[in-house]
């Protein structure tokens, strides 16, 4: 399966299934013949896309709208908060090529701060799978639910486990000195990291967090009881993202633990290749082990 | 032709709707200026060309009347009280934590089809709704109204360009053009004419129209949609503050607050012949 077929064989079964797009058609170029005039392409044009969504979803359709992520949450934002959010609409939202994914297009197609608007949106839920399989699973019970939904798609190829109910996240190994909470591109470099530090004798925990809205919680705060240290890794901003909402957790619930971040702390990425840019940003499975290696150390 | 009493029968009604949008300015002031000058519009949409009362208003070939110009709501809620979508009463309750009437609509009242307040955009929200009834065969006509320094919105001539792309016939723009924006002349500002040749080059049937005259309001409004597969703009020439000499054409008469005056000079004026 894939993500359009996936979609075609749901919008097959629901005649209030609609396809947009801003011109975005690389993982849906097949769905324009088979859907007819179900599937709309509005050209560049993300704010019109998202109005024609909200003008969709007050018919009691059900659009799925996609756009590369920068611009889908950015250019559009304002029409996502206004007339997607506001009149709590289920509009289903798809930003192609977020974060990482983006290598060499440079900083104006790196969408590092799109979990941070997204989830600071009221009603709106985020989920950020972690390959294609992930977001295959879910995609039926994401249709499903009343509420609009961000979607950072990551169109890596791999398995993945059942989704559970919405908003749970995928915890990978339990326990451990230090805990590892990711989710998309990096959980596979957390994977790599942790068998590092595995080898090094440090016990590891992984949580694939999935949901950055709503948010598992009582993973998080169980994780966080266990492990000395919680590690969040995620191509986004240290602003607004997975370090911003593990520490508001804890400080909430009054729960200590030591929070190491990955993330970018006020600046964009140097563009290149996936490869070289993980490891040049210290994000790679072996950078990573590094880095908690040297961190654990200094605490000593 | 509007049969005489019909006409008057309207005129009566506008007035009527005039001081409820000045009793709405009593209670903490609104958007007068705006609201005035596209009354005459709304209150001949709901009289004499929208297919849609508090009977039909979830039947789902209606036509949706959207005001993307939201904060000319009083005109909105106003008309809605003159056909019964609900109770004069309502408008007692301005500004009040007890109601949710307030300077831009939202869809809690009955008859607002959805909120707005930022400019620009109810033509894409439009464009969805058009897109969908003309896809499942419903008779439904979308009405999108737009003021005119609205229009300095990118979001606005991008959905033009959508609308066009898509031939949606059952789109009707009526631009509110009385020629000022929230505090200059639009022409001082940043200059839309020549406007019906810039709506005719982005494939509109455009046209204009007085539109403060109810003769020439549902002759504009009687042929639509047309047979051609492309959106309509139909701009109706206005002017703010319209029905209280005091506030007429304005620059500063946008936000207002109430006074026993203003509503003694629209007395005058329904008094006179």
């Amino acid at each position: 399966m894939s993500y359009e077929s996936t979609l075609l064989a749901l919008a097959e079964a629901d005649p209030d299934l609609m396809i947009l797009t801003a011109e975005n058609r690389a993982h849906i170029r097949g769905l324009a013949e088979p859907l007819g005039p179900r599937f709309i392409d509005v050209g560049i044009a993300e704010q019109t896309l998202v109005g024609v969504a909200a003008g969709l979803a007050l018919r009691g359709r059900k659009p799925i709208v996609h756009a590369l992520a920068p611009f889908l949450t950015m250019r559009a934002f304002e029409f996502i908060r206004t007339d997607v959010a506001i009149a709590g609409l289920p509009v289903k939202l798809v930003g192609f090529v977020p974060g990482l994914l983006s290598d060499g297009n440079g900083a104006t197609h790196q969408s590092l701060e799109d979990i941070a608007l997204m989830r600071g949106i009221p009603g709106m839920q985020v989920f950020c799978p972690e390959n294609g399989a992930a977001l295959e699973a879910s995609l039926a019970q994401l249709i499903a639910s009343p509420a609009p939904c961000y979607v950072r798609y990551t169109s890596r190829e791999g398995s993945a486990p059942a989704p559970g109910q919405l908003g749970s996240a995928d915890v990978r190994k339990r326990g451990g000195d230090v805990t590892f909470v990711t989710f998309g591109l990096l959980l596979e470099q957390a994977e790599i990291a942790c068998a590092r530090l595995e080898e090094l004798g440090i016990s590891t925990g992984l949580i694939n967090l999935r949901w950055l809205s709503p948010v598992d919680e009582e993973v998080l705060l169980d994780a966080a009881r266990t492990s000395q240290t919680l590690v969040t890794v995620e191509d986004h901003f240290k602003i607004g993202g997975l370090y911003s909402i593990v520490c508001e957790l804890l400080q909430r619930a009054g729960v200590h633990a030591r929070v190491i971040s990955h993330a970018f702390d006020g600046r964009w990425f140097k563009p290149a290749t996936l490869p070289r840019v993980l490891d040049h940003e210290g994000l790679s499975g072996a950078r990573l082990a590094e880095s908690v290696l040297g961190a654990l150390q200094e605490r000593k | 032709m509007l049969p005489r009493a019909r006409l008057l029968e309207l005129e009566q009604q506008a007035s009527r709707a005039r001081s409820h949008v000045l009793h709405l300015a009593d209670q903490g002031g609104c958007f007068v200026g705006a609201a005035l000058s596209c009354l005459d519009l709304l209150v001949c949409l709901y009289g004499e060309v929208l297919r849609v009362s508090p009977a039909s208003a979830g039947d789902r070939g209606r036509d949706y009347f959207l005001l993307s110009k939201g904060h000319a709501v009083p005109a909105l809620y106003a008309t809605l009280v003159e056909h019964g979508y609900f109770g004069k009463e309502r408008l007692d309750h301005h500004l009040s934590t007890e109601d949710c009437i307030y300077w831009h609509p939202n869809a809690a009242l009955p008859g607002v089809e959805f909120q707005s307040g930022s400019l620009g955009h109810l033509l894409s929200v439009g464009t969805g709704i058009a897109l969908d009834a003309r896809r499942v065969g419903d008779p439904s006509r979308v009405f999108v109204m737009l003021g005119d320094g609205e229009l300095n919105e990118g979001s606005i001539w991008e959905g033009l360009l959508v609308a066009r792309a898509q031939q949606l016939s059952n789109l009707i723009l009526v631009i509110d053009r009385n020629r000022l924006q929230a505090n200059v002349e639009t022409e001082a500002l940043v200059p839309l004419e020549p406007l019906l040749d810039k709506l005719r080059a982005f494939g509109l049937l455009a046209s204009e129209v007085d539109g403060h005259s109810f003769e020439a309001l549902s002759a504009a409004f009687s042929s639509l949609p047309s047979a051609e597969r492309r959106p309509i703009a139909v701009v109706a020439n206005t002017v703010r503050g319209k029905g209280v000499p005091s506030l007429e054409g304005r620059a500063n008469a946008w936000f207002v607050h109430g006074s026993p005056a203003l509503h003694e000079e629209l007395a005058a004026q329904g008094s006179k012949p």
